[in-house]
């Protein structure tokens, strides 16, 4: 087997196995179909968008909840945003966690809310690594003379 | 009027959401749907790019610099975030609404929370639809009627305000007697022809003078009447 097919049915399959398992939903499907040839990087600049917003929400909500005084409110508010922009790239498990996320604040469960927030963390980390070793794989379909298959 | 199909001519959409994520998507999925796009994160920055302005009263006004009551830019729909800090998407409705040089632009909400109350008061108070987030391509579809139908609106209103300035026109000339042309021999059962139009008008508004005359005049009718207008047999 050459090597483009090689890649493309390693790239099926690690698309499934996303899809599978819930890290990403059709969502990301459609952020893929709006890739072309006058914005190629289209899909890379949303995700590192979003993962630069991400990490910046978890470290304030994690600042929000050592205070002494939770303001639940303004956590809730980062949840909100968190929860909003993940339905928006597809990123399905993290987006799961904020419906979680936010009955805690309204709840104003400060345990549930830093577990929430412990759990929102570890899907963040999971689904960067995982989407780097996507695009990795598209690369090198691309540097291996190939075009990145369309997602099913 | 026929309205020309000109491929050139696009369609010009200003997108609001105070998400950096949910910008670049919006933007990306108009520009897809060959729509000319701008963005911005907020509602009072929506309403600069329009020209709107108030006056200190807090009155709306119409847009600075043109008394022509014109936007600076053309913006044939507005798509924007419900859920917005400042000026929500609803607020940002509302006073597009109220303002007379912009209420014709038609209005889409955009939200990732289904409320149907809030998807009531948003129709109700103009908007022509209510997108669930995360919106798709298939979504925007639903957009070129109501921005084809401001097109043919705005072409309307330029149509109905030329037969208004004809109408004014032919009520001064209602003052003056009639000046027949001179007399020739003819027979009395020949309709007389009607007093020519001024020759400036000729040239442009013959179609629009003619349906003015032809048309008949219902009982809606706000304009006033004038009787004794000679019609084109």
């Amino acid at each position: 087997m050459d090597l483009l097919s090689q890649l493309r049915g390693q790239i099926a399959d690690f698309s499934a196995f996303l899809h599978r398992e819930g890290f990403v939903d059709d969502q990301f499907t459609q952020l893929q179909k709006l890739r072309d040839e006058s914005s190629p990087g289209f899909v890379v600049e949303v995700v590192s968008l979003f993962f630069e917003d991400c990490e910046k929400l978890v470290n304030n909500m994690a600042k929000a909840l050592e205070q002494q005084i939770v303001d639940f409110k303004q956590v809730d508010s980062h949840v909100h945003q968190l929860k909003g922009s993940s339905s928006s790239i597809g990123a399905a498990r993290i987006h799961n966690v904020c419906i979680a996320f936010k009955t805690c604040c309204e709840d104003q469960n400060r345990d549930g809310c830093v577990r929430c927030l412990q759990q929102v963390n570890h899907e963040c980390i999971q689904l960067k690594n995982n989407l780097q070793t996507l695009f990795k794989l598209e690369q090198q379909i691309v540097a291996a003379g190939g075009s990145i298959p369309a997602m099913q | 009027m026929a309205i020309t199909g000109d491929s050139r001519s696009q369609f010009h959409v200003l997108a609001v959401d105070d998400s950096l994520i949910d910008r670049k998507l919006i933007e990306r999925l108009l520009k897809t749907s060959s729509y000319q796009v701008t963005t911005v994160d907020s509602g009072s920055k929506a309403l600069k790019f329009l020209g709107f302005q108030e006056d200190e009263q807090g009155n709306p006004d119409t847009p600075f610099g043109s008394p022509n009551n014109h936007q600076e830019v053309e913006v044939n729909l507005i798509i924007t975030d419900y859920c917005m800090p400042g000026m929500t998407g609803y607020d940002l409705l509302k006073k597009v609404k109220e303002s007379s040089s912009l209420r014709n632009i038609p209005v889409v909400i955009m939200s990732s929370e289904n409320v149907p109350s809030r998807i009531t008061r948003c129709l109700e108070e103009g908007a022509e639809e209510f997108f669930l987030k995360p919106v798709r391509l298939s979504d925007l579809n639903r957009l070129k009627p109501h921005m084809m139908k401001t097109k043919i609106k705005n072409q309307k209103q330029e149509e109905d305000q030329e037969e208004l300035k004809i109408s004014e026109i032919q009520s001064d000339e209602q003052q003056q007697p009639v000046q027949l042309p001179s007399p020739q021999p003819q027979p009395e059962s020949q309709p007389q022809p009607p007093p020519p139009p001024p020759p400036a008008l000729l040239l442009q508004h013959n179609n629009n003078k003619r349906k003015a005359m032809e048309e008949g005049l219902s009982p809606d009718r706000t304009r006033p009447r004038y009787n004794g207008i000679p019609t084109m047999v």
